[in-house]
Formats: C-alpha cells, structure tokens, sequence
C-alpha cells in the first residue's frame, strides 16, 4: 500500500478504535464522576474530581458485595463440574471408538446452538418440582442457577477440551500402558496435566457463560433477594422516578471488570484454528 | 455480549487404533455417565416439557395445581397462529436479526479489511478496543448504551443540540418502534463485530502473500482483488460466522429486555424469545409460551441443519 494511503488508513482505524472503546470509557467515567455531574443535562467527556461514591452507594446501599458473591460462587460451581464432566466426555469422544460417536457429538453441536432461552418456561417447572425435594436446587435458591448453567456450558466445554485432548499423542496413552498404568492413572497422571492449559482455557469461558447469564437469574431467583446475582442488582438502580445512573454505571463496571481481565487471557483460544478453516 | 465460538480447533483424528481395545464401549459409557446424566435431565426432559405443555391450557390455576389441566392438541399453535401479533413480532424478529447479521458482518469484514493493511500498532488499538467491547457483559453493555442514549442526562441527545438539532433536546431514543429496534441493533452490533473481525481477519493473513502480488502484478484493482480474490478464498469461513451471527442475533434476549423495558413501548419491540418470556412469566399463559418455544426451537433448528452442513464442507472432522 503506498505510504500516504497507509497513512490515511491508520488514523481512521485509531478513530475507529476510539469509537468502539468510547462506551466503555464513559461507562467508568460515569461511575467516578460525582453524582452532580452525572445528573447534568450537560455532561463533560472529563471529570475534575472523581469520587468513588457511587461505587460506595452501590456496596452498601444495595447489597452489591452480595450478588457479586452470589456471581462468583455460581460461576466457580459451575466451572468446577463442567470440567470435571467435560474433561471425561472429551476423552471418551475423542479416545474410545464406540457406536454413536458421531452421532452424540451433532448432538452437542445442536445442543449448543438450541435457543436455551425457550426452555425457560419447562425449565421453571422443573426447578420447581427439584425444590420440593432438595431446596438448595430449587427456586430462589444459587443452586438452580448452578444446573441450568451446566447444562448449558458442557456442550460447548466438551467441544473445546476435544481439541486440546486430540492433540495429545496416542503414543504417549499406549507407552504408559505398557508400562502398566491403569486407564484410570493414565487419564488423571498423564492426560490430565498434558490439558492443563485446555482446561484453563475453557474454565475461563464457562466462567464468564454463567457470570453473564440474566434471563434465568431474573426467572428463576422470584423473591428472594439475597440470593440474586449481578445482572437484578445492577437493574434495582433503574426506579421509575430516578435512575441512579452513577451507581448502575458502577455496577456495570464492577460486572465487565473480571469478564475483561479473563478475556484478555484467552483471547488467542477463542479463534486459534480458525484460519485452518480456510485452506479447505 | 460473549459470544461463545463453536468453530474450535481443527480436531486430528484419532488414527484408527490396531483392534479394537476390548471394553472401549463400556470405558465410554462410564466417563460420558455424567454428561449425559446432566444433558438428559436438564435438556432433554425440559426439551419434552416444553412441546408437552405447549399442547396444554396451561395457566396460573394449572401452575399452582389449583385446576385440573385441559389437553388442547394444536389449540395453542393454532390460537398462535391466528394472532396477528405473532406474525408481527416473527417479521420483527427476522428483520431485527437480518438488521444485526448484516450490520456485523460489514463492520467486522469491514475492519478486518482494515487491520489487515495497517502497521501493528493501530492494529493492536483497534483489536483492544474490540475485546473491550466483546467482553463487556450484554447486561452492562445495554445499560452503558442506554445512559449514552438517555434522554435526559445523555451524551448523544447532548452533542446533537451542540451541532444545532434543537428538537433532539429531550428526544427519547427507544419511543418509536424502529428508532428503539435501531438502538438496540447498534448496541448489538458493538459487541458481536469483534468475533468476525477477529476470525476474518485470520482468514485474511493466512491467504497466501503470492496470490494477492500475482493480482497486483496483473494490475487488479483493490476493488477486484477483494472481489475475485479474497471473498472466493474466505467463503467458507464467511458462511460459519454469518450462520453463527444468524443463530446469536435470532436469539437476543438480554439486550431487548433491558434497552426497551421488556418488549417496548406497547410491546413494540417484541422479539420472539421476549415474547415467549412475557406470555408466560407475566401473562402466565405458559401453554401459549410454550409453543412460541417451540417454533423457536424449530426454526433455530433448521439454521443449524444448513450450519452442521457448512461445517462440513469446509472439512471440520466429527
């Protein structure tokens, strides 16, 4: 490309970075400003006298360090099983030869694009019916939450974790046999830390799946507040007289912080391979 | 929005082991048990609930159990499709998802074009900006975009009197119909461009440098290039991300719910997936909901028919 022109194209895409980026700057700029300035029906892209008030109206006032407890310990249950169950899956799919493979994995693709949100009604019913039995996976309760978004992540962490366990070398399965290793051994001794860096990988990504998840929360947690997660207790700040725009702003940051820093991490995992796809 | 990306690693194949090891069906069985196990139960059997209680007049009596439930058959589907504002929310809903695949395809093939003639630098601005925008949380996302759009205390309404469009003072952005499906379709847009520009972009530098300098040298302008170079060469990776963004955008529900309260002024901005949720869980009408679930489900469906086919043209193993 001639040298002018290049020129010409690297201010556009700075600016064009600028615009992609401006929400997000606003967003925490909000959240510092004090709240007169936010209020203003003449906002300023600056502020001279940032002020974590809002952060603190939002802490105490609203029982935020809660639900972003409640987030976390959703999110990190979540992680724990689904790696557990994908990690097995992904091995019997990709090591293990028996009837119904290919069929079982269409069957997680499909169940990966399914449109989950349409299972919220019988999914309602049933959580309803768990509670009756064991309440801590019933309605109102985190532990709804925790099955749903289990159900929802495996498909896809199984399909991910199948990548990096295929890539280990067969050899390596039939050299520990000969030396003896049980299958049992040979998964958790030798495949398991081969995966390690699949499994960081995918755990980031089921993380974030149930962090981000708003519909089931709001379907699912009726009237027990304490058990909420982020999303509601960002939305509580929405009243019909006055929304507390510094302090969902706030919310709102202390909500992308983690998800930004996880993403940061895996960002190369999330297209890696994908320029294979175009040699076909 | 995360956006989570089916399209992993190309998988090698297991080479075909010399016999058969003994006892590979029941090894199998045992490590996929709990899968299975969690994927029947809270997939599979809701799945058979759902079309079950779309057959039935299922409403707040016959949730409490306080009356006995009615089978209907097709009552339902054919009380549904009888409605004019089913057909009127199925149009909104495809215009809005064709609205936000296209939109994301152009800014993100667009910008990959970009990034892919730039200096690393720029490149590097521009790709942190977008995993900004792609990790954001569609929850903060849409209130983000909504503060900027307010109509009172906005950013937007503010800079447009600046520039002298007086009557955008206290102008509301999600009172009209479209303007609100626009809004929300740009903030859409914000966060779901980043994965295509990211994956065509791969695309782009994994095409062989010889290719586009013998076009050069045949004097093919950039336009030509792109034409009958690039687009031929990136079209199987271009038919996985648009069948991606049609199955995302199809299924938007965050982001509608909050920007427009629920479905809009009057339920103006109905997609689907909020109707479904509104005709259940505050009009209790869960038969009814159920089978607009259901439709969902069907036509989801057939997008991931033509999806599984694409993929397996372009050579991804299963």
């Amino acid at each position: 490309m001639k040298r002018p022109h290049r020129t010409v194209a690297e201010i556009v895409t700075v600016l064009i970075a600028a615009v992609v980026a401006f929400p997000l700057y606003w967003m925490v700029l909000t959240a510092l400003k004090p709240e007169g300035e936010v209020l203003s029906t003449s906002p300023r892209p600056w502020t001279l006298a940032p002020t974590l008030d809002s952060f603190r109206r939002v802490l105490d006032v609203q029982n935020f360090g809660r639900y972003f407890l409640n987030s976390v310990v959703v999110a990190l249950i979540v992680v724990f099983f689904a790696l557990l169950c994908a990690f097995l899956a992904a091995i019997a799919l990709t090591r293990f030869r028996f009837r119904g493979r290919t069929v079982l994995l269409v069957m997680l693709l499909v169940a990966q694009m399914a449109p989950v949100e349409a299972l919220t009604i019988p999914l309602f019913f049933v959580m309803r019916s768990v509670g009756d039995v064991a309440p801590v996976f019933g309605l109102n309760h985190l532990g709804s939450l925790v099955l749903v978004h289990l159900a929802f992540g495996l498909p896809f962490a199984i399909w991910m974790l199948r990548g990096f366990v295929a890539a280990v070398p067969v050899e390596l399965e039939e050299a520990a046999t000969l030396d003896g290793a049980s299958r049992f051994r040979f998964t958790w001794q030798v495949l398991f830390p081969l995966v390690a860096p699949g499994l960081v990988a995918t755990s980031v990504l089921s993380f974030i799946h149930a962090w981000n998840d708003f519909l089931f929360a709001k379907t699912f947690i009726i009237s027990a507040s304490e058990q909420q997660t982020l999303p509601l207790g960002i939305l509580a700040f929405f009243k019909p007289d006055q929304n507390d725009w510094g302090a969902i702003m706030a919310g709102s940051t202390l909500m992308t912080i983690p998800v930004l820093i996880f993403f940061v991490f895996v960002q190369r995992r999330l297209v890696s391979g994908l320029a294979g796809a175009v040699k076909g | 929005m995360t956006q989570q990306v089916m399209v992993a690693e190309p998988v090698r194949e297991v080479p075909a082991r010399q016999g058969k090891r003994r006892g590979d069906g029941w090894a199998a069985a045992r490590y996929l048990a709990p899968t299975l196990l969690i994927l029947v139960g809270l997939l599979g059997y809701p799945l058979y609930q759902l079309v079950l209680i779309s057959l039935y007049d299922y409403g707040q009596e016959q949730a409490s159990g306080g009356a006995p439930l009615e089978f209907l058959g097709l009552g339902n589907y054919q009380k549904l499709f009888g409605d004019p504002q089913f057909w009127t929310v199925l149009t909104q809903t495809v215009g809005f998802a064709a609205v936000c695949v296209i939109g994301t395809l152009f800014v993100g093939g667009a910008l990959a074009m970009l990034a892919s003639r730039v200096r690393a630098v720029p490149r590097m601005i521009l790709f942190l900006a977008a995993l900004g925008a792609w990790a954001t949380p569609a929850v903060a996302g849409s209130t983000v975009w909504m503060f900027l759009f307010d109509t009172d205390f906005g950013l937007v309404n503010e800079v447009l009197v600046g520039l002298g469009f007086d009557g955008m003072a206290d102008y509301s952005w999600t009172y009209d119909k479209f303007v609100a499906f626009g809004l929300v379709a740009a903030q859409v847009i914000w966060c779901s461009f980043p994965f295509v520009m990211v994956t065509l972009y791969a695309g782009i530098i994994a095409i062989p440098k010889e290719i586009l300098e013998a076009a050069a040298l045949d004097g093919a302008s950039t336009v030509r290039t792109l034409r009958t170079v690039i687009l031929p060469l990136l079209r199987p990776l271009l038919v996985i991300v648009t069948i991606q963004s049609i199955i995302w955008d199809f299924k938007i529900f965050t982001q509608i719910y909050v920007m427009t309260g629920g479905g809009g002024v009057a339920g103006n901005n109905l997609v689907l997936n909020v109707y479904a949720y509104q005709k259940a869980f505050a009009a209790s009408e869960y038969g009814m909901g159920s089978a607009i679930g259901v439709v969902m489900t069907l036509l989801l469906l057939a997008v991931t028919a033509v999806y599984l086919r694409a993929l397996r043209r372009s050579g991804e193993p299963l």
